[in-house]
């Protein structure tokens, strides 16, 4: 690892006084920064331990919803009864992802400024604009299995990493971030952005910013019908290839009330179409129905070759995950 | 910036208090190896990826290898050095050698304390979620059946 400076503030303040010197950076879990320094991805000057900060580690209810800490980790999250009972499908994503000892370990606030897993993002012996910004892009005509289909740009084809993010994303979560100017709210799904011009830039997290918690708002209607589908190449511990957050509120007759559908594993950032949602209320909860839905997600969508496969998976993923929301309340029996 | 500045640490290493002066950029993983001479917890990738280095650190099993031993200060460690209790066996330690779940040994350690931390999370109630809740631990041997039976075993799953 190249040398660098290491501090721990005892409060937000002093955490953010830290960080504004040139190169400085906030650690929390450290287990996807840690693992870019080593690679010499990320050389940061000055790391900033912002894990001794009293207070942002609580997950407790927020007025009718929740407040989850930035310095909460991904393994109390999900395990934690408020999340089990009120937003199984968070629960259900942030399991989806990595390994027991690296949930114990991440926390929520990193887990929303994953680096991508791009191989050549990751290989600071191959050009890459995200690293090197100018420097070109060979995953479009290479190694693209993994990448993106939708929201691309010429400049890059790199996809998102996180599960817990596409829950997130679904249940129209709030990222809550602080600057030594003051306090701002930022909607999730304003949070990450597509690689445009500019895809060294993964969010509109500015510098400076230290993210203190993530709300949600309260979506127990979605917490009887959802599902986590993730399509990855080994049964357990790997990235998606394509991954579906799906939740639905039924009325009696089985019709939709409601649904929520974000997909990961296929953009820049957790892909979400509100329209195609909207394509499903009022309609019978049926193949038919999903199907349209789905089509409408993906519209646009284009492969690079090796990631051709994802287009036609990600609508069978999507059509899947709506399927299985709904017969999982029929295994469970839950009552209405 | 000074390179080779150092930084003072304390931390409760299987229940001993050691004091150590490193460098930021010395991870928990190498401090154990290279200055606790504690060579039980093995390197693998060194990247996360496969679960060897893992130790528990205040009761919860991580990637030594991610973190920072500056980081850890004042915090407490135990690795496979640890589990035993003098001259008896951990019981995952016993269910390994009765279920014959190691070959060449190298994964054994991270294996080990990577169950003793699934135990104490008390999250896996059948034999398939003691292979989700192990699949942070790579063996390339393949002795993942009789590891998940010396699992199984301790936490008396029925297989």
């Amino acid at each position: 690892m190249n040398p660098f400076d290491f501090q721990q503030p005892a409060d937000v303040d002093a955490a953010l006084a830290a960080l504004a010197a040139p190169g400085a950076r906030p650690i929390a879990g450290g287990t996807n920064l840690l693992d870019l320094i080593k690679e010499g991805v990320m050389k940061p000057s000055g790391l900033v331990d912002i894990n001794p900060i009293a207070g942002l580690a609580a997950i407790a209810e927020d007025g009718t919803g929740l407040r989850l800490g930035a310095l909460a980790r991904n393994a109390d999250t999900a395990y934690h009864p408020l999340v089990r009972e009120r937003y199984p499908l968070l629960a259900a994503a942030i399991l989806a992802g990595a390994s027991p000892q690296l949930r114990n370990m991440a926390t929520n606030g990193g887990n929303l400024l994953q680096r991508t897993r791009c191989v050549y993002f990751y290989d600071v012996g191959t050009p890459c604009n995200k690293r090197g910004p100018g420097t070109g892009c060979p995953a479009k005509a290479g190694l693209n299995r993994q990448l993106a289909i939708l929201g691309t740009s010429p400049q890059c084809i790199a996809t998102h990493p996180s599960d817990m993010c596409v829950a997130l994303r679904a249940l129209d979560a709030t990222v809550h971030v602080r600057a030594a100017n003051g306090e701002r709210s930022i909607p999730f799904a304003d949070f990450h952005r597509l690689p445009g011009d500019t895809p060294d830039v993964d969010s509109t997290l500015q510098p400076g910013e230290l993210i203190t918690h993530i709300t949600l708002p309260d979506a127990r209607r979605f917490a009887q019908r959802f599902e986590y589908v993730k399509v990855r190449d080994r049964l357990s511990y790997a990235f998606a290839l394509v991954s579906v957050a799906a939740a639905l509120d039924l009325a009696a007759d089985g019709t939709v009330r409601a649904a929520r559908i974000a997909l990961g594993g296929v953009a820049h950032k957790p892909w979400r179409v509100e329209e195609a949602e909207e394509l499903l209320t009022g309609r019978p909860a049926g193949e038919t129905a999903f199907e349209q839905a789905a089509e409408r997600i993906l519209r646009g969508a284009r492969g690079y070759g090796q990631n051709d496969f994802k287009i036609p998976l990600a609508k069978n993923a999507i059509v899947q995950a709506l399927t299985n929301a709904v017969q999982k309340n029929e295994l469970r029996g839950a009552p209405r | 910036m000074d390179a080779y500045r150092q930084y003072p640490i304390r931390l409760r290493i299987n229940g001993e208090d050691r004091a150590f002066a490193v460098e930021s950029t010395v991870t928990l993983l190498d401090l154990l190896r290279e200055r606790a001479g504690l060579t039980g917890t093995k390197k693998g990738c060194d990247h996360g990826q496969c679960g060897a280095c893992t130790v528990l650190l205040d009761g919860r099993r991580i990637n030594a290898c991610l973190t920072l031993a500056v980081m850890q200060n004042g915090h407490e460690v135990t690795t496979i050095e640890g589990l035993a209790d003098g001259d008896t066996l951990h019981p995952l330690q016993q269910a390994f050698i009765d279920h014959d779940a190691f070959q060449c040994g190298y994964c054994t350690p991270g294996q080990i304390c990577s169950a003793a931390g699934l135990v104490a999370e008390g999250q896996a109630k059948t034999v398939d979620d003691v292979r989700e809740l192990m699949s942070g631990n790579v063996c390339r041997c393949g002795a993942y059946p009789q590891i998940a039976q010396a699992v199984c075993d301790v936490m008396e799953i029925e297989k």
